[in-house]
């Protein structure tokens, strides 16, 4: 909290940002297959993961806020991950009429 | 301090009136103000229980018609878990005891924490709204597709008062994890923590990280039945099925925020009518996180009979059978402590060996449950229904009221007649297991839960579950009759009637607003019972 970052850090930051939404439009013109959806994600978590250090200040803030940040996302993963799971395996047991 | 009156009377004697009630920033008042409008729930819920027994006395659906029916039974459902279970210990004995046995003024958000009252009263507000404008068919579970698409019942009406009332918990969750983080006075650490603050420090985690996804659950159900939105339609590729998921990763935890404070306040009351230290107590304590934390991936052990993949079903039934051993760690150390202490049979006693024996019960039948094989056929019948509310109620119900009969004296200042106390809780005991342990047997001869007509063979355990519902429901009554009558007392109770640790009990009955004259510091550990006998005896 006590912590103050310099001008030309927020610019580099914002710099970076708007760079990675010019490759997230560059690449949706490229057709990559199967890959589409994990770049565009990968891309979207750089993003959002620079937002949390720097302009969120999360970098500069005591272990415990850091551990809170980061235990929003693991609790994220569990939901989305384990679900996934779920949907994934369906298919890996046939049944009659399928 | 021009004021310091404020500070030398209780926290009920400083300035009365309804404003000063309604506008409380003081952790004690506010927590009144959640203990009365819990129990007011609680018999609107019991009155919805009532209609359900009534209905089941006999095989033929004759007092209510099937849809009428399906409205009380989610009426039942939602008001007992959202405005009664869900806030039931945390928003009253967690509200009144977390800053005291932290040492503190006050949580470390007043503001806040009203805030939170009023949410709560809001969602109540509106989910009893949804009651007088004809109520709502979908079960508590609000289940896609009915609740999206088939429903023409005041289901968003209610789903919203549900919405609401989740931001009053989430900011209770909030509050006391940065209460024990921030405010615990000089010398209380970590693992010199009452057991009940470890348990309402899990509690929160639970709140904080679940409650916010059952709420866009719901947000999601209200966008797809008001906006088209197609997330569980599975004709434009949605599925029903995720809305389980969504649901249950919170649901499930839920029954954790309902059964982890129950566990916190008996962890409290077997030391202290025991006279003993908690055996095991940084296991206790760090069973309480386990459950937390395992208790967020288990929720597909619901979801064995709907399209879950099998192989899914596998990791949740296995995760399942784990997050049984830290529960079963605190049982076994309860009984430990339990063995060679000097156990005095007081009220407290008879609540405490209560929630053991039904706990006990709700616990391994679970177990039952959680197995994928067995499930398939107990699925969706009153074995379910005998299991839950072995938890809920058995576990819950009985530390909410085990917690509520011990701390009465702190915090009215009022006694209530010992023997009445003692009969409430076994009359409840016995009500209770006969009302629930007959639905176990009917269950697993195959009676599906909600429906309001059953083959004929099931009658008499249904005419002894009804029984004990009456037995119960008197039992209650008891608690509530000679409870406020107390009120009506002089104040009679000492500073520490049971003769108990913990920094409650070494200031008056009721506090003052601001708790403590001086900040306590705190010199040894929790449950220095043995120690301070011995100190005792010396002087
Ligand atoms: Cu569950």
């Amino acid at each position: 909290m006590s912590h103050i970052s310099s001008k030309g850090l927020y610019y580099t930051i914002f710099g970076t940002l708007i760079a990675m939404t010019v490759v997230t439009v560059a690449i949706a013109r490229i057709d990559l297959g199967a890959l589409n959806t994990p770049v565009a994600l990968a891309i979207a978590a750089f993003k959002a993961t620079l937002v949390i250090l720097f302009f969120m200040g999360v970098k500069y803030n005591t272990p415990l806020t850091k551990v809170v940040a980061a235990s929003g996302f693991l609790w994220l993963i569990i939901l989305f991950g384990i679900t996934m799971g779920d949907y994934l395996t369906r298919a890996w047991i046939g049944f009659p009429g399928r | 301090m021009t004021h310091a009156g404020n500070n030398s009377g209780s926290y009920l004697d400083a300035p009365h009136g309804i404003a000063s009630w309604l506008l409380t920033k003081d952790h004690k008042r506010i927590a009144i103000l959640y203990l009365i409008s819990i129990t007011v729930f609680f018999m609107i819920g019991g009155l919805f229980a009532a209609g359900i027994r009534a209905e089941l006395l006999t095989p033929a659906g004759d007092l209510f018609t099937a849809d009428l029916y399906n409205k009380v039974f989610t009426l039942h459902g939602v008001v007992m878990i959202f405005f009664f279970l869900i806030p039931s210990i945390p928003a009253t004995l967690g509200n009144f005891l977390v800053p005291i046995m932290c040492g503190a003024k006050d949580l470390a958000f007043p503001r806040i924490n009203l805030l939170s009252w009023y949410l709560y009263l809001i969602g109540a507000m509106l989910t009893l709204g949804a009651v007088f404008m004809g109520g709502v068919d979908t079960g508590w579970t609000f289940y896609t597709p009915y609740s999206s698409m088939a429903s023409n019942t005041n289901v968003t009406l209610a789903a919203l008062g549900v919405f609401i009332a989740g931001f009053s918990s989430i900011l209770t969750g909030f509050n006391f994890i940065v209460t024990v983080h921030r405010m615990r006075a000089p010398g209380l650490t970590w693992f010199r923590m009452p057991l009940f603050l470890w348990a309402m420090y899990a509690t929160s985690l639970v709140m904080i990280l679940g409650t916010p996804v059952v709420a866009i659950t719901i947000l999601l159900v209200g966008a797809e039945r008001a906006l088209g939105f197609a997330i569980f339609d599975p004709r434009v590729g949605g599925d029903p099925v995720l809305f389980q998921h969504l649901f249950w990763f919170y649901s499930h935890p839920a029954v954790y925020i309902m059964i982890l404070p129950g566990m916190g306040v008996i962890s409290e009351l077997v030391a202290a009518v025991s006279r003993k230290q908690i055996f095991g107590y940084s296991v206790v304590a760090y069973s309480s996180l386990a459950i937390a934390i395992i208790g967020f991936l288990v929720w597909g052990h619901h979801m064995f009979v709907s399209s879950q993949s099998i192989y899914a079903g596998l990791v949740f039934s296995i995760i399942t059978m784990i997050v049984a051993v830290p529960s079963a760690v605190k049982t076994f150390n309860w009984a430990a402590t339990m063995y060679k202490g000097s156990i005095t049979w007081e009220s407290p006693t008879y609540w405490v060996i209560g929630f053991i024996g039904l706990f006990l019960v709700g616990g391994l039948t679970g177990l039952f449950l959680g197995a994928m094989g067995l499930d398939v056929h107990l699925h969706d019948t009153y074995f379910v229904v005998a299991h839950f509310h072995y938890i809920m109620v058995g576990g819950g119900v009985m530390g909410f009221l085990g917690g509520i009969h011990f701390w009465w004296p702190k915090m009215t200042g009022r006694t209530y007649p010992e023997t009445a106390g003692k009969i409430a809780a076994i009359l409840v005991f016995v009500g209770f297991n006969l009302t629930f342990f007959p639905q176990f047997v009917v269950g697993y001869l195959g009676m599906p839960r909600r429906y309001h007509a059953y083959p004929e063979e099931f009658q008499i355990l249904n005419v002894m579950s009804t029984g004990g519902a009456t037995v119960l429901g008197i039992g209650y009554l008891l608690i509530v009759t000679y409870l406020v009558a107390s009120l009506f007392k002089p104040r009679n109770a000492s500073a520490n009637p049971w003769g108990a640790t913990g920094l409650e009990w070494d200031i008056p009955s009721p506090p003052i607003t601001l708790n403590f004259e001086t900040e306590p510091i705190v010199t040894e550990d929790a449950y220095n019972y043995i120690g301070r006998a011995q100190k005792a005896r010396e002087n």
